[in-house]
């Protein structure tokens, strides 16, 4: 019964093509919708996620903050040195390494090639922190850092722009007017959204404090590793209790310092990307409206135009509940083309928006969303639907016999 | 032999506004099983009405209608789909085929409502289209067939699921008389295989085929007649 109803609705749909197929259009338009904003949206956060998580699920950073507003204006000097974090080191059961990151810009110029880029001033464990390696050469060493070296690593987005050779271990490059000694080169990053993850310098922390001056290394930041992921919150609580009593702060004084670990990013990020598909979502729901309004208006055209169908097939013998069934599973056949049209349709325009964006990650298309916008047509089909269908089972087989 | 079809003192009334139309006044009849009744009146007179009570199609305001010894008058919409399904086979004047659907699957119909399996379907469908002499014409649409050849199918459609009656409502009015004339004939030839027709028409020269001519006028029996022709079967208990 079921399939000789499948056959019918499929079969009546298809004498009417036109007509079908711009009835479905609403559901098409909308679905698709959904499909192409979710598959770019969640291509730009798989790429993001992925990224946050190499940092490792381990990391913790810690940077000075001047709290916002009066609690903020009275608290004084806000300071965080690397000092604090090896007394973390040695205070924490669970925090095992730290690195102080100092960021300043500077002038490079090799040869007649200049340019501006960040110089991150760091220690040797910085590597293992960031799980990101030297490729070519060798990283500062701790004696490096000690006798404050002219030494640096340069990223690999530096070196072609820059014209360096692939190997440039042993060539001189000013920064800032000092000239450093190349000793290695950063394996690729790559780049996300046109924002160049692979366009800095690096030189020994000791350097860049002799370079900048003391001040610097009294605000940097601090790249903690704590032993096990499974720690990391309690680490958090541990090391903010830490410095606090460090820094002398009062109880009913804000937090001169910020805590953030991945999975308080991931958090934040996950809330945006969130933000944006729920919004889509709701443009969406009136697109699926509208589409399902006009099913309902098609199906009412077509109980009328088919009285007298229906009128036959009382007298020989249909039920009320055989005419609801045969109407109802038209309606739904009819909204799920549609969404099935808008699932591919989305996916393709998705895949090609991505594509068309410069700089954008890619798209992806997540099972949840094919599930989702088949579930959403089929039911857009049943709920309008079932008022054409109910009046297609009420008519009366005389009058309908009768109709002309 | 029992009476296939009993009507006592049955009225169908229709509110039209203020007014109230008595299409039936007080109906009652026998029909026997293998009767061949037509039934005949001028427009207005009730005969539709009738029909479709026979038919299933309608109950009547008042009145007792018993088929095959049930009480029809009392039941529901969905049980009177079932009795129309197993119990009444229509030919219908405008043969009411559907549209883009072939021979086969047109006589099929009632017996998807049946329940009936698809293979058994498929025989039983193609017996019948045989029957009536389609048996080369089954997957061809209504718009591929001429007015005869629909109209077979239509009574293909009625034979198919074995029912006690068959109501045939003017089943040459659409024709010419010629096709006309093969389709009494094949009206004829069921009546003599032993099934029950009810034949409404306007034409004496139809009405005279029948074994039994009721003629309504007003919405009463105004005449109940045997016809006494060479070769037609006497109505048995009349």
């Amino acid at each position: 019964m079921f399939l000789e109803n499948l056959i019918l609705a499929l079969r009546s749909l298809w004498s009417n093509k036109m007509r079908s197929f711009l009835t479905t259009l609403g559901i098409v338009i909308g679905v698709g919708a959904v499909i192409a904003v979710v598959s770019i949206v969640q291509g730009f956060s798989q790429v993001i996620t992925s990224e946050i998580e190499s940092l490792g699920s381990n990391s913790v950073v810690i940077g000075p903050r001047r709290p916002p507003g009066k609690e903020g204006e009275k608290l004084g000097r806000v300071e965080l040195t690397y000092e604090d974090g090896l007394a973390l080191v040695s205070a924490s059961r669970y925090v095992e390494a730290v690195a102080p990151i100092i960021q300043q810009f500077g002038h490079m110029k090799v040869g007649e090639e200049s340019g501006d880029y960040p110089v991150i001033g760091t220690t040797p464990s910085f590597q293992d922190l960031r799980n990101y390696y030297v490729e070519i050469g060798r990283f500062f060493s701790p004696v490096d850092d000690r006798e404050r070296q002219k030494v640096c690593v340069i990223a690999n987005g530096v070196l072609k722009e820059l014209k360096l050779p692939r190997d440039p271990v042993g060539r001189t490059i000013t920064i800032g007017g000092d000239a450093y000694r190349i000793i290695g080169v950063m394996e690729p990053k790559g780049q996300l959204l046109g924002q160049d993850f692979d366009k800095f310098v690096l030189i020994p922390f000791g350097t860049a404090v002799g370079v900048y001056g003391e001040q610097v290394a009294k605000q940097v930041a601090l790249l903690v590793h704590v032993k096990s992921a499974a720690d990391v919150d309690r680490a958090t609580d541990e090391m903010e209790n830490f410095l606090r009593i460090r820094h002398r702060l009062r109880s009913d004084q804000p937090n001169d310092f910020e805590i953030t670990s991945q999975t308080q990013i991931l958090k934040s990020f996950s809330k945006v990307a969130n933000g944006v598909t729920y919004i889509v979502a709701g443009v969406v729901s009136i697109a699926l409206l509208v589409g399902g309004i006009g099913i309902m208006n098609i199906m009412l055209v077509s109980v009328t135009e088919r009285t007298r169908e229906i009128g036959v097939r009382k007298a020989v013998g249909a039920r009320r509940s055989h005419i609801m069934v045969q109407f109802v599973i038209e309606a739904v056949v009819l909204a799920l083309m549609g969404g099935i049209t808008g699932i591919l349709v989305g996916i393709l325009t998705g895949v090609l928006a991505a594509k068309l964006i410069p700089n954008w990650p890619g798209a992806f298309v997540p099972v949840w969303a094919v599930v989702l916008s088949f579930g959403f047509s089929s039911a857009v089909g049943l709920f309008f639907g079932i008022y054409p269908a109910a009046k297609a089972a009420r008519l009366d087989p005389i009058e309908s016999l009768r109709y002309e | 032999m029992e009476d296939l079809i009993q009507f006592n003192d049955v009225h169908k009334t229709y509110d039209m506004g203020q007014a109230q139309v008595k299409a039936l006044d007080g109906i009652s009849i026998e029909i026997m099983q293998g009767d061949y009744l037509a039934v005949m009146g001028p427009s207005g007179s009730g005969k539709s009405t009738l029909m479709n009570l026979i038919g299933c199609l309608d109950s009547p305001t008042s009145g007792s209608y018993r088929l095959k010894g049930l009480e029809i008058s009392t039941l529901g919409d969905d049980e009177l789909a079932r009795i129309r399904n197993r119990e009444i086979g229509f030919i219908f004047q405008t043969f009411n085929l559907l549209p883009r659907t072939d021979a086969l699957q047109n006589v099929e119909l009632p017996l998807i409502y049946s329940g009936v399996t698809r293979r058994e379907r498929h025989e039983r469908a193609k017996r019948a289209l045989e029957a009536v002499g389609l048996g080369d014409r089954m997957h061809h649409r209504p718009n591929e067939m001429s007015g005869g050849q629909r109209q077979r199918v239509a009574i293909a459609r009625a034979l198919v699921n074995n029912p006690s009656i068959l109501l045939a409502d003017e089943p040459t009015g659409n024709l010419d008389s010629r096709t006309g004339e093969e389709i009494m004939a094949l009206i004829d030839k069921l009546h003599a295989e032993g099934n029950t027709l009810i034949l409404v028409t306007h034409e004496d020269e139809l009405a005279r085929r029948a074994a039994r001519v009721i003629r309504l006028r007003d919405g009463q029996i105004v005449s109940d007649t045997l016809n006494r022709r060479e070769g037609a079967p006497l109505p048995t208990g009349a």
